[in-house]
């Protein structure tokens, strides 16, 4: 192979090709642009909420809604992902892109069905929300424009597995791929499995609103839509975890605990994690007790289980390499001498925990078929998913934009004071926002609603409790925060691509960008006794029991209602 | 890899090593548990009296 | 050897999994067990379980089912909107009709007593959301959802709609009055 077609990083001597890198970069770049036209309108809706500033109309508040939805669930996650995955295949294998003409037609089918998407929804009259609920209309547009930027999404995987073809066939690698790159695959799998249900059920969806079929069925679109968007989001967890195991050997030099524990738990996602679009059905009509019960369950917790042996083994591969790094007193030395001013580490390291503790558990604890009931449709919902893709996939996203930068785009970062504050602002504001959301969600405020107060109803209102207005207000401040966060974010970057000194070619970037790994022998006598990760051990049992006692809170919360049979 | 080796790669190792096996399993496994027996159970609603 | 390079060993399936893991490993897999076993032990113990019993049915056919009910049943009329406020016998069906924008008609229950709720919407999708109790059931078009309450406090209790059904959506709401 001549030397034209990739270059060698001077930093982390990871190869990257030509072909790969610029997909990478336009993907990229695409991500974080509408990552930021999403946040704008996510101010708008947050700020809408807060009852004293109720900033927007109805229908500019439903517009806002909509299209702060579509833009950072899709637009900016599923731009992200196509990155990630050629960065999995084709950097970390060493392999070129296959078919980078295909990869390029589909980061332009996607970029044009994005940009319609967000100019139909503009026009005023597609204010459907992300999840477009048949048998209300949108216009024919706004489902073509999700139909191109899936494919254009499916194109992406086709060529992240005709990469991995490639990769194997010219041997540029031995024996098993990453578990990165397996991280990957499982993402694309679901990916895969995401867009033919989109197109199920878009497709009809399309024909049925420029007046070829007469009718919709709202359950059964409920059904496969929820194929498409609850998967969707099983991309974002499948992607974020191998984001982590990546920051954890990036940052230090951390190998799997065991590549069996891990990849078998990716497999369960990869059978079960989709399942989980029941969640959406718990209390929908026509649907059997035992179809809610296994798939609500991803089959028994199987998929529940994986996610917490990710938990475990992510922190635990960090706690081991640095403990082979020679911090190996007490059970949280390894913890407290990690570089907590690197957002690389910071951002991966709050989207592990807020992920857990806040997202994790609150989603599987509604989705207990019968604790559904007391939190269908509330804005726990929002609260809950704004831990889980905001605070877990989102600033994970973000943590690793701050390694690629240099890497990638051979640029510096620019203000590097600010962004070593970044993940914390970003942090905290969503921590806020997605607890006090779950508290006002727990008081029975709807979510998708414009007006709590009943302003217009002539008289015939719901009174929330007091506490419900406070927690809307903190909600609003917690918004303002982690916006300044996400907008700190957007300009480091976007500056740092503009404005960033400029990398050589084999010029190294000014801070260490990857740390070796240790070695074996370090290994060797590390922890307290058998157990090798105390510390890791430790906050695994926090989370356990912090799990336990929140899920048995609710079943107790559901007991007191009426009766329902 | 010599032949030998790939002998001796036990069978969960071959089956987590093969991308298009997964990407089958990935796709048949919630098309069936969630897809099919769904829209069986909607089909089969009966009309109201 | 990282996460981001190929296993050094090739055959890693067949190397020991950590102390710490196992038990991690059987721990979660315990709890996934506790959890799954909740659900159904509710369905037995639990008087919160939602019925599934669901028929195919027409906005038509529904509503006129509504309105034999509120003929027969109303006994005043309520709020600016002069909804017929309609007082079923304890055990009776009860038909909630959803629409744009509003939940008709109004209903007076007694506590204790058990219901069986018919719910279906005239249009789009609405969401039954009963305040303060919490109680929040999926309503669609075309389909029939029969459930079962039994109010267990007096009072005043607001239906809101919880799923976006266009620009009226805030101001779809309905009043059930639960008396001794």
């Amino acid at each position: 192979m001549d030397n034209q077609q990739f270059r060698v990083c001077p930093d982390t001597g990871l190869k990257f090709f030509r072909s790969a890198e610029a997909l990478m970069k336009a993907n990229a770049v695409a991500a974080v642009v509408f990552l930021l036209v999403g946040g704008i309108y996510g101010l708008g809706v947050g700020l809408t909420r807060w009852p004293a500033v109720h900033l927007l109309q109805a229908d500019q508040f439903y517009l806002a809604l909509t299209a702060h939805g579509i833009n950072v669930l899709l637009f900016w996650c599923i731009f992200f992902e196509i990155a990630v995955l050629y960065f999995c295949s084709s950097v970390l294998l060493g392999c070129r892109l296959a078919a980078p003409k295909v990869a390029w037609a589909g980061f332009a089918l996607m970029l044009i069905g994005a940009l319609m998407n967000n100019y139909v929804v503009l026009q005023g009259n597609a204010s459907v929300m992300f999840t477009s609920y048949a048998p209300m209309e949108a216009p024919p547009l706004f489902y073509l424009s999700l139909i191109l930027f899936a494919v254009g999404a499916l194109f992406g995987c086709f060529v992240f597995f005709g990469t991995l073809v490639i990769a194997k066939n010219e041997k540029t690698y031995e024996g098993s791929v990453p578990l990165v790159t397996f991280g990957a695959i499982t993402a694309a799998i679901i990916a895969v499995f995401t867009i033919v249900s989109g197109a199920i059920i878009l497709i009809p969806t399309l024909a049925w609103s420029v007046g070829l079929i007469s009718h919709i069925d709202s359950l059964m679109y409920r059904l496969v839509w929820w194929a498409f968007g609850h998967s969707s989001q099983q991309i974002n967890i499948a992607a974020q975890i191998a984001v982590w195991y990546a920051i954890a050997s990036i940052v230090f030099g951390a190998k799997p605990m065991s590549e069996k524990v891990s990849r078998m738990a990716f497999l369960l996602y990869i059978l079960f994690l989709q399942l989980a679009s029941a969640h959406h059905l718990l209390v929908d009509p026509g649907v059997s007790s035992e179809f809610k019960m296994f798939n609500t369950s991803y089959a028994m917790y199987l998929a529940v289980m994986a996610s917490m042996i990710h938990g475990l083994t992510v922190p635990g591969s960090i706690e081991a390499a640095q403990r082979a790094h020679g911090f190996n007193s007490g059970f949280f030395e390894w913890l407290r001498k990690a570089p907590w001013g690197n957002p690389t580490f910071s951002g991966m390291f709050i989207s592990l925990i807020g992920f857990g503790f806040l997202g994790g558990i609150t989603g599987v604890v509604m989705g207990a078929e019968q604790i559904n009931i007391i939190v269908h449709n509330t804005l726990y919902v929002p609260g809950h998913f704004h831990a889980t893709v905001v605070l877990g996939t989102t600033l994970a996203f973000m943590a690793f934009t701050y390694w690629l930068v240099p890497i990638l785009f051979r640029r510096e970062l620019i203000m590097k004071g600010l962004a070593s504050w970044q993940p914390y602002l970003f942090g905290l504001g969503m921590s806020g926002v997605a607890l006090f959301m779950m508290g006002a969600g727990t008081l029975g405020v709807p979510r998708r609603h414009y007006d709590i107060s009943f302003s217009g109803t002539g008289g015939i209102v719901h009174e929330f409790p007091a506490a419900a207005n406070t927690l809307m207000a903190l909600n609003g401040l917690s918004v303002l925060l982690a916006v300044i966060g996400g907008a700190s974010f957007c300009i480091i970057i976007v500056g740092s691509l503009l404005f960033g000194k400029k990398l050589g070619e084999n010029e190294k970037c000014s801070v260490s960008m990857i740390t070796a790994p240790p070695a074996e022998e370090a290994y060797e006598g590390i922890g307290k006794g058998p157990i090798t990760v105390p510390g890791t051990l430790v906050l695994a049992m926090i989370f356990f029991v912090s799990f336990a006692v929140y899920y048995f809170i609710n079943w107790k919360y559901l007991a007191e209602t009426w009766g329902i049979g | 890899m010599s032949e030998q080796d790939e002998d001796q790669i036990p069978m969960m190792q071959k089956l987590l090593d093969n991308p298009f096996i997964l990407l089958f399993l990935g796709v048949a496994t919630p098309s069936l548990l969630y897809l099919i027996w769904g829209i069986m159970e909607i089909v089969s609603i009966p009309l109201a009296k | 050897m990282t996460s981001l390079s190929p296993p050094a060993n090739k055959l890693w399936w067949n190397e020991p999994i950590e102390k710490t893991e196992l038990l991690w490993i059987s721990l979660v897999f315990v709890w996934g067990l506790v959890m799954t076993f909740m659900m159904p032990f509710w369905h037995i113990t639990g008087d919160q379980n939602l019925s599934t019993e669901t028929y195919r049915t027409t906005p038509e056919a529904f509503l006129a089912k509504a309105q034999k009910m509120v003929d027969k049943y109303t006994v005043r009329k309520d709020g600016p909107r002069q909804t017929p406020v309609v007082k079923p016998p304890a055990g009776s069906d009860v038909y909630l009709v959803a629409r744009l924008w509003d939940w008709w008609p109004s209903l007076e229950l007694q506590k204790g007593q058990s219901y069986r709720f018919h719910l279906s919407s005239m249009d789009w999708q609405h969401g039954f959301s009963l305040q303060p109790a919490n109680i929040n059931i999926q309503v669609l078009p075309d389909y029939e959802h029969v459930v079962q309450f039994t109010p267990n406090k007096t009072g005043e209790y607001s239906v809101i709609c919880n799923e976006y059904c266009g620009i009226g959506h805030h101001l779809m709401i309905g009043k059930i009055y639960v008396v001794d």
